[in-house]
């Protein structure tokens, strides 16, 4: 089954490239090349999750290639289908490489077998929790990527260089608002994911919160969140800073990610076990 | 034998007093064109008349006759004698015809590169040449490979991409920030021709409110009732900025009419949306610190220019990517018109034929393994004498009628029968 990881971590590198070549050359074909092996590779990472799910009898999250291949699926679907809606094709470049390296990440390390209690996993409140963090982290993503195009953008008029990609780029409006967008969904969603698992924490534990560094980092992404939609609504804080505060955001939404598993321990440490 | 002529002259050859001269409105064009089907030697005619250039594309079996017949033509017709205009005009013939004429749909030969109008107006032209039928297959058959190359020219190359005016190019520049211009309120501060022509742009795409300031209140009143808007006096300003999106400015003042402080001051009220200013005055009006300030964008006329030059060197650039194009299109469409000839497609038929009757035959002699030499040669020679017989009329009609005018359309039917040009 490993082979399907494999085979939608190439769908998914050539999508990128398939971008990426987009962005030079802009031959449409590139572009639709690119959009159609997304749902390749979304379809055969599902199948793999699905086969997980059965062979295990819980989610597949347990470990690091089955939390990167999940989150990859969530990346790779959610471009595809608020890409489609946003219409920005330079952003493809953005996440589909993005989505390429996690998958990569994913079908390089064989997967191991669960050593752990894995009683905790076979509650749906997991998937929902997971499924909800991961969607609002790959909108996080998003916003990232339009974040850092708005960046591009925004130092060419400014600086009246227009190069490269003064043409290929939609206008700093149209990033803006997108943008905006990517992280208020995002912050839902976060929300509902910290939220049922703070409840799962209460059914399981006891307690809502353990003070688990991962949960204490989630909690400061959200506050982060909170804070540049707060003040965007308040004080009209956009463009550059907004875009700024877009690309940090994402930096913390990784070291929560991966970060916090690496260097600090906790009951969520060991879903990034190799 | 068919041959293609253009004759005419444009910008580059003629100066503005001989065009006009020359020019043909829609009405005279249809009247010239049902005199030209009176002429012999033509063929075939489409005539394209705009500002800048007076064609006449020609297809003809006598194309020295054919030129001396058009040149006489327009100069009874705009009663201008020959030699004032015989001297710019100039007289392309075959590949180089075909090639200007990819050239000029293109929009390679414009006096601006890349301007979009004159494919639309050649269009419009052979639409009177087919209306007149005085369009035939060969200059059909050129026009429609003019209109398919001038569209991959312009899907493949950036020849139309970019501005090349100081006012579209601000426009440009606009909606690279505002995205969509609708809606976007306007202020207008002095009232110079080129605020004009940049409002009027601004209008088409349908910006929301405008308003003027100027010294001058009157004035300001006139320009405001131009363009449907609102008059200000200039103290008003601040005040405007609040609400403003674009600001244009292009008044005579000799110090700064918008400061740094001032624009700082009204971001806040403004919950910090992006304001675009256009400073096409000098000495400058716009104070250039504000492009510092964050969402504020400052383009004064140096880095409109500045633009457009560029603008000017990329599209330079794009159109040898078209000549490419077009090179590769004249060589097509020269196959074309060879094909147009009796042999070669008397020569393409029998080949076609022949094909077929070996494979045929050579899947009959399979299925009869037990055939002799003998037998095979016998049926070889019956399936030749086969063709030669059946092809003998129509090849002996298609060299009868080279000498017989309209063999061009005549070819055309017969390869397409026997589909000897798959595309």
């Amino acid at each position: 089954m490993h082979a399907l990881l494999t085979a939608a971590a190439i769908a998914y590198v050539l999508s990128s490239a398939g971008a990426i070549a987009h962005l030079y050359l802009r031959r449409d074909v590139f572009l639709q090349a690119s959009t159609a092996l997304l749902p390749i590779g979304i379809l055969l990472q599902l199948v793999w999750i699905g086969e997980s799910w059965i062979r295990l009898g819980h989610f597949p999250v347990y470990n690091l290639p089955e939390t990167v291949t999940v989150l990859s699926c969530i990346l790779a679907g959610v471009y595809l289908g608020f890409g489609f809606y946003i219409r920005m094709p330079v952003l493809g470049v953005f996440s589909t490489t993005l989505t390429a390296v996690l998958s990569l990440v994913a079908s390089v390390r064989p997967t191991t077998p669960p050593v752990a209690d894995v009683k905790v996993f076979k509650s749906f409140w997991v998937f929902f929790h997971v499924v909800s963090v991961f969607v609002g982290e790959a909108f996080f993503a998003l916003a990232c990527g339009i974040g850092i195009m708005y960046l591009i953008q925004e130092s060419g008029i400014k600086n009246k260089q227009r190069g490269f990609f003064f043409s290929r780029m939609p206008s700093l409006e149209a990033l803006d608002s997108s943008g905006y967008a990517c992280i208020v969904v995002g912050f839902t969603l976060l929300t509902v994911g910290l939220v049922t698992g703070f409840v799962y924490a209460k059914m399981t534990w006891g307690h809502f919160l353990s003070w688990d560094p991962k949960e204490v980092w989630s909690v400061i992404t959200w506050i982060l969140y909170a804070v540049l939609i707060h003040e965007r609504l308040a004080v009209g804080w956009r463009g550059r800073k907004s875009a700024i505060m877009a690309i940090v955001g994402f930096g913390v939404v990784l070291f929560t990610f991966l970060g916090v598993n690496f260097l600090l321990e906790g009951h969520h440490g060991g879903f990034t076990r190799f | 034998m068919i041959d293609i002529v253009v004759l005419g002259l444009n910008h580059k050859t003629a100066d503005i007093s001989i065009r006009e001269c020359l020019a043909f409105s829609p009405v005279q064009t249809e009247d010239a064109l049902d005199r030209f089907r009176s002429v012999d030697v033509m063929d075939e005619v489409v005539m394209l008349s705009t500002c800048n250039r007076v064609e006449l594309i020609l297809a003809s079996h006598d194309p020295d006759a054919a030129t001396d017949a058009a040149r006489r033509c327009l100069s009874e017709w705009k009663a201008v004698e020959i030699e004032r205009f015989a001297s710019a005009l100039y007289n392309h013939r075959n590949d180089e015809a075909v090639r200007h004429v990819f050239r000029v749909a293109s929009s390679l030969d414009s006096m601006v590169v890349g301007e979009p109008q004159i494919l639309g107006q050649l269009k419009h032209a052979y639409r009177l040449a087919t209306e007149k039928k005085t369009s035939g297959v060969v200059l059909n058959r050129l026009m429609h490979r003019a209109f398919s190359v001038a569209k991959r020219v312009r899907t493949e190359t950036g020849i139309g991409d970019h501005a090349v005016s100081i006012s579209y190019a601000a426009i440009e520049l606009a909606k690279k920030i505002f995205g969509s211009l609708e809606g976007k309120n306007v202020l207008l501060i002095g009232a110079g021709e080129m605020a004009e022509l940049a409002v009027e742009h601004l209008i088409r795409n349908r910006c929301g409110d405008i308003r003027v300031a100027n010294r001058t209140l009157k004035r300001a009143m006139e320009l405001a009732q131009r363009f449907q808007g609102q008059a200000v006096g200039l103290e008003e300003i601040s005040e405007s900025l609040v609400r403003a999106d674009i600001v244009i400015s292009s008044t005579g003042a000799s110090g700064l009419v918008v400061t740094r402080d001032q624009v700082r001051a009204v971001m806040r009220p403004r919950r910090n949306k992006p304001i675009f200013f256009i400073d096409i005055a000098v000495p400058r009006d716009i104070d250039p610190e504000i492009h510092k300030l964050p969402n504020a964008y400052v383009y004064d006329i140096d880095d409109l220019q500045g633009v457009v030059d560029e603008n000017i060197q990329d599209r330079q650039k794009e159109a040898q990517k078209a000549e490419r194009i077009i090179d590769e299109a004249v060589i097509q469409f020269r196959s074309w018109m060879e094909s147009l000839e009796a042999v070669p497609t008397i020569v393409s038929i029998r080949q076609k034929i022949e094909a077929i009757a070996d494979a045929e035959m050579q899947k009959t002699f399979h299925q009869q393994p037990h055939w002799t030499e003998a037998d095979r040669q016998a049926v070889q020679r019956m399936t030749q004498a086969l063709i030669n017989k059946m092809l003998h009329e129509p090849t002996q009609y298609l060299r009868r009628n080279g000498a017989m005018g309209n063999l061009p359309a005549q070819l055309d039917v017969v390869r397409k029968l026997f589909h000897l040009d798959p595309e």
